[in-house]
């Protein structure tokens, strides 16, 4: 489904300030494939995620997303085929807007001309018995706007908008690391149901190693822009907590180990 | 009496002018300071249009010669990066020399035959105070006939596309929507309403004074937060009703200080620092609510110490 051939992206090139941040990315993706992300801060994951969306162009290397070369097709028409939910809870969804017209905004994308009515009985029902599902009381304040909602719900209503209309690809970008550890708890299972069911190809970013290797089917590590693990199947069914950690902090290390050398 | 009917007649007639700042203002996100500039050049084709004998075509031309000034602001802005704001400024100040191109003259008389406003009194064979009232409703007429358009059309795909884009960038630039193509589309129909507005003012008045376009973002603006101390800050139905009565009241408040000479005989002329100054304290008021909230908390808190 996804297909990434050699990434590389150098952003401020030529300056003191030149980061490598994508060196040499390669990564496959079958259909239905949901693969967890792990890696220290600047390790390129997010930077990785953008890549894929469109912020903004790769030095070299192509992107194909379900046969379709998008390497080089602009942000907003790569994005009617991923969905992508940030870390910040404020990021996905329109605060002045109610629940109702973020999720029309998010369905009409891709079922309508410009001048035909947002809102319509049959689309209301269709988005409450899509909020009823999963039983966070959403569905009876469809007429609520969104900014008078919590973290947890905008990130809820975020990852239905993402997956009202089953996008080819859908990016995770932290989305539970600013929520409390039980609405955490609530959204990863939320999302376990809706991916699973939909069968949507997706990446992962996340800090809880735990759930790096108990969600999804795939594990990946990065680090100064490069991939440096890919297990899946029985190596990460075996792989324990403490192993993956070891590798994790070994590498941590010898990150550590050069900037000793660097400023020593 | 006669003079608040009037009053009532051009509340509505720059009522659409302040639906077109509230979209920008407001819905947008955007503050577009296009707008004395497409405010004159509606005006001024509208005259050239009407002077030559085509009233009623005069209006579709004004909206799309706003259309065109808000396309302009908008190109600034989203293909060659500028801040929205010179965007604004380099725009008004490009116009203010091409309706002076385009009249041949500061002030052009469209006569009495042309004007739309003269041609319905004509028809009903009204006296004074019929003109008037006649005047009123027509302006009220055509304000709530543009007002409907706007709030259905807030209610399409596309105008909820415009709206998220000034409610949260951040999305919509993750979004399949083409925010730059949405701000563009914003503008443009925000500064056709104000072209339309200037259009008919100058049906209105008789005439199209370069000049007279000069104070209309600042009333624009007087208008919006008037509309918004009285029915509160809310979705764009409400906020688009609001700011055609927070128009309306401006030029009742405008009359009653001119009717009172409250400023003598200048009173007519003091209208721009009026308006400054109910702009400003309109727009202070939630902050003084603060301090008040503040020094009260302050004072309790003593009291039960």
């Amino acid at each position: 489904m996804l297909e990434l051939i050699n990434l590389h992206k150098t952003f401020a090139p030529g300056t003191v300030n030149a980061h490598v941040a994508l060196d040499g990315v390669s990564l496959h993706l079958a259909p239905g494939e949901f693969a967890t992300v792990i890696g220290s801060n600047g390790a390129g994951k997010s930077t990785l995620f953008n890549a894929i969306c469109g912020s903004f162009l790769c030095d070299r290397g192509r992107i194909r997303l379900g046969g379709q070369d998008i390497t080089f097709l602009p942000e907003h028409k790569r994005a009617l085929q991923i969905g992508r939910v940030f870390q910040d809870p404020m990021k996905g969804t329109a605060p002045g807007m109610t629940i109702e017209e973020n999720m029309a905004l998010a369905y009409t994308r891709s079922h309508s001309g410009p001048f035909s009515m947002a809102l319509s009985r049959k689309k209301y029902n269709l988005f409450r018995d899509a909020l009823a599902r999963y039983d966070m009381g959403l569905e009876d304040r469809m007429k609520t706007r969104v900014g008078l909602l919590s973290g947890g719900q905008r990130q809820v209503v975020t990852l239905l908008m993402c997956t009202l209309v089953t996008p080819k690809l859908l990016l995770l970008d932290e989305h539970t690391a600013a929520l409390d550890p039980a609405t955490a708890e609530r959204v990863m299972a939320l999302t376990n149901q809706i991916v699973s069911e939909n069968a949507i190809t997706t990446l992962m970013i996340t800090h809880n190693i735990r759930s790096a290797l108990t969600t999804g089917t795939r594990t990946i590590m990065m680090d100064m822009g490069k991939i440096i693990l890919d297990v899946s199947g029985e190596e990460r069914a075996r792989m324990s907590l403490d192993s993956l950690m070891k590798l994790y902090s070994e590498k941590k290390r010898e990150e550590l180990d050069n900037d000793r050398m660097l400023f020593g | 009496m006669a003079l608040y009917i009037v009053a009532f007649q051009e509340g509505f007639l720059y009522g659409i002018l302040a639906l077109g700042i509230y979209l920008s203002l407001r819905i947008l996100n955007l503050p577009d300071l296009t707008t004395e500039g497409s405010f004159g050049f509606g005006a001024s084709i509208a005259a050239m249009a009407a002077s030559a004998g085509h009233p009623v075509l005069s209006l579709p031309l004004a909206l799309l010669a706003g259309a065109l000034a808000g396309m302009a602001t908008g190109l600034l802005q989203t293909k060659l990066k500028i801040h929205p704001v010179l965007s604004g400024i380099i725009t008004m100040n490009a116009l203010y020399t091409i309706n002076l191109m385009a009249m041949g003259t500061t002030n052009l008389s469209i006569g009495s035959s042309n004007s739309l406003f003269r041609m319905l009194y004509a028809g009903f064979e009204l006296d004074a105070f019929g003109k008037k009232v006649a005047g009123a409703v027509a302006g009220a007429v055509l304000a709530i006939a543009v007002l409907l358009l706007m709030i259905l059309f807030f209610k399409t795909h596309l105008g909820m596309c415009i709206r998220a884009t000034g409610d949260n960038p951040d999305m919509v630039r993750a979004s399949s929507i083409n925010a730059n193509r949405m701000k563009l589309a914003g503008l443009c129909i925000s500064n056709a309403l104000v072209a339309l507005s200037g259009a008919l003012i100058v049906h209105y008045s008789g005439y199209a004074d370069i000049n007279a376009s000069s104070g209309t973002l600042v009333y624009g603006l007087a208008a919006v937060i008037i509309g918004e101390t009285l029915f509160g800050r809310s979705g764009p139905t409400r906020g688009l009703i609001s700011a055609i009565v927070g128009s309306v009241i401006y030029k009742l408040i405008v009359t009653l200080v001119v009717d009172l000479n409250l400023f003598g005989a200048n009173s007519a002329n003091m209208m721009k620092l009026m308006c400054a100054v109910i702009v400003a304290v309109t727009l202070a008021i939630p902050a003084v609510k603060q301090y008040r909230q503040k020094s009260r908390i302050m004072k309790e808190a003593r009291r039960d110490a």
